[in-house]
């Protein structure tokens, strides 16, 4: 089943930068689609379409039975069914890590304080740091930070998870300790579209990569057959490069 | 066997200052300007309330203190509304707020601060009084005075307002709007608590600012300290007694309101887990 669905993509920045050039991408309920690609690609302008952190310039995007680039639909709710990590994890500094946590599943969705309370504990837990909900972020390390930026939006319970580089930011050594979290919730069945240099998470992790290159999807498939034996040149030339 | 961290991994602690030579010696850290300026205080001060004809001035400026402070006070307060309103215009979404703040704040900085005093006195108050059914007669001239200081400080704060807004990343809008949290939720539950910290400075300077600038009012024959100076001079010819006590007034006022707002600034800003 089909969860969000992008047809026919194009954003322009200004007049000048055709960013996105016709993408057509579809990712099932479930699945793991890893976005890779050279910088400036567009592959974090197609994660975020699928948001309306951008907007399209023309073409759909359409979300669990919403149409999101529809102008009646109640965007905020659909973002609440979609959770995203950024690459500079945008955690609140002046709010302690459970406030962080808190702060969306008390205003948004409502919940009571021992509600919201009892869930943030619970996702602190799945992503290995119980012991700092009282810490304030610029306490934690970055590996920390993303980590609780993580279950900020899992604390939401989003259909969807969406990462915009989330580990590009982090020191060497605290990138394992991220993609540790990401690969246990896609082994738990979390849809996930995650944007990323890291060709081993995606291997792993990944049911389809999807490969971007000047606004276009250029191939995609299954990991192995991509990274392996990758049809299309540019690709070719990509992996030649980064690998 | 090694008992203590320091020991175990060969530190040292620190020696005490004094024993430091990593340290520029003391004389050079010692806050010298801070002796001077209380000297000039202290010296100041001794002859406006020791010598007689000093304290002559200081009796004749001492009941503009109340003016002075009362005009600063209203001013301030409006100008913050003022300037909180048209702040929040220049970033809104909205174009037409947004062009008329921004015409308001183009407006004041294209003027001097004494001109723009005297157009508001009398052309804007003139004008906008009969709106209110009020006759221009109605508004006294320190109430005039106090529109201008507030008027034009609000543009200036307006600005300071929009630059703490805007000091906030974008990716914290971002990530509040992710979440599912309405634009104007984000603004308040995100974006200002962190903008206020960022506008406490500037806007501590512009109340002192304020402060001194309300001395202008004297050119509208507001009775402030700086204008009962003038009238003493004018009848007693003792400029240097004067100046000397109205230089001393101002000073004291300012180094305490400077400290008064330091101070809160950091009540305000501060953390339940130390510093930033």
């Amino acid at each position: 089943m089909t969860i969000i669905s992008l047809t026919g993509i194009h954003k322009w920045f200004g007049d000048s930068v055709h960013a996105l050039r016709g993408i057509d991408l579809d990712v099932a309920a479930g699945e793991v689609v890893v976005i890779i690609g050279p910088s400036g690609s567009g592959k974090s302008t197609v994660l975020r379409c699928m948001n309306m952190l951008e907007k399209p310039t023309t073409g759909s995007v359409f979300f669990d039975g919403m149409t999101l680039t529809d102008k009646g639909t109640d965007i905020n709710f659909a973002r609440t069914e979609m959770g995203m990590v950024f690459q500079s994890f945008n955690l609140f500094p002046h709010l302690s890590v459970g406030q962080n946590i808190t702060l969306a599943q008390r205003k948004v969705r409502g919940r009571s304080k021992a509600e919201a309370r009892s869930m943030t504990e619970r996702q602190l837990a799945r992503v290995g740091i119980p012991e700092k909900i009282d810490a304030y972020p610029r306490q934690l390390s970055g590996g920390q930070q993303q980590r609780v930026a993580i279950a900020r939006s899992l604390a939401m319970e989003p259909k969807v998870m969406l990462f915009d580089e989330p580990t590009s930011a982090l020191d060497p050594e605290m990138i394992k300790e991220v993609l540790d979290v990401m690969l246990h919730l896609a082994s738990e069945g979390m849809t996930m579209v995650v944007v990323t240099h890291e060709m081993g998470f995606a291997r792993a992790a990944a049911d389809r990569v999807v490969f971007v290159d000047e606004g276009m999807i250029v191939e995609q498939g299954d990991p192995d057959e991509v990274f392996d034996n990758p049809k299309n040149d540019r690709t070719r030339d990509f992996f030649d490069k980064i690998l | 066997m090694v008992s203590t961290e320091h020991e175990r991994w060969g530190m040292i602690t620190p020696a005490p200052p004094e024993e430091r030579d990593d340290l520029d010696p003391w004389w050079d850290r010692f806050p010298w300007w801070a002796v001077m300026l209380g000297s000039i205080i202290v010296l100041f001060g001794y002859y406006t309330f020791f010598v007689e004809s000093y304290n002559d001035a200081w009796h004749f400026i001492k009941p503009g203190i109340q003016v002075t402070v009362r005009i600063t006070l209203w001013a301030f307060l409006i100008s913050m509304i003022i300037g909180l309103i048209v702040g929040f215009g220049r970033v809104s979404r909205n174009p037409i707020l947004r062009n008329l703040s921004r015409t308001y704040v183009e407006f004041i900085r294209g003027v001097p601060t004494l001109p723009m005093l005297f157009f508001i006195a009398f052309v804007i108050v003139p004008t906008v009084a009969p709106w209110f059914g009020l006759t221009n007669k109605d508004i006294t001239k320190e109430w005039r005075g106090i529109a201008g200081l507030a008027l034009v400080y609000g543009g200036y704060i307006a600005e300071v307002v929009r630059g703490g807004i805007q000091s906030v990343e974008h990716g914290q809008m971002e990530a509040g709007r992710s979440l599912g949290l309405s634009y104007g939720l984000t603004m308040r539950s995100v974006v200002l608590p962190q903008a206020i910290r960022n506008v406490l400075p500037p806007l501590a300077n512009d109340f002192i600012a304020m402060l001194k600038d309300s001395s202008l009012l004297s050119l509208l024959a507001i009775n402030e300290i700086t204008q009962l100076s003038k009238l003493y001079v004018n009848t007693s010819f003792r400029p240097r007694e004067t100046y000397v006590v109205l230089t001393f007034t101002y000073i004291v006022m300012v180094v305490a309101l400077s400290l008064v707002l330091h101070r809160f600034e950091r009540w305000m800003s501060r953390d339940k887990v130390g510093a930033r």
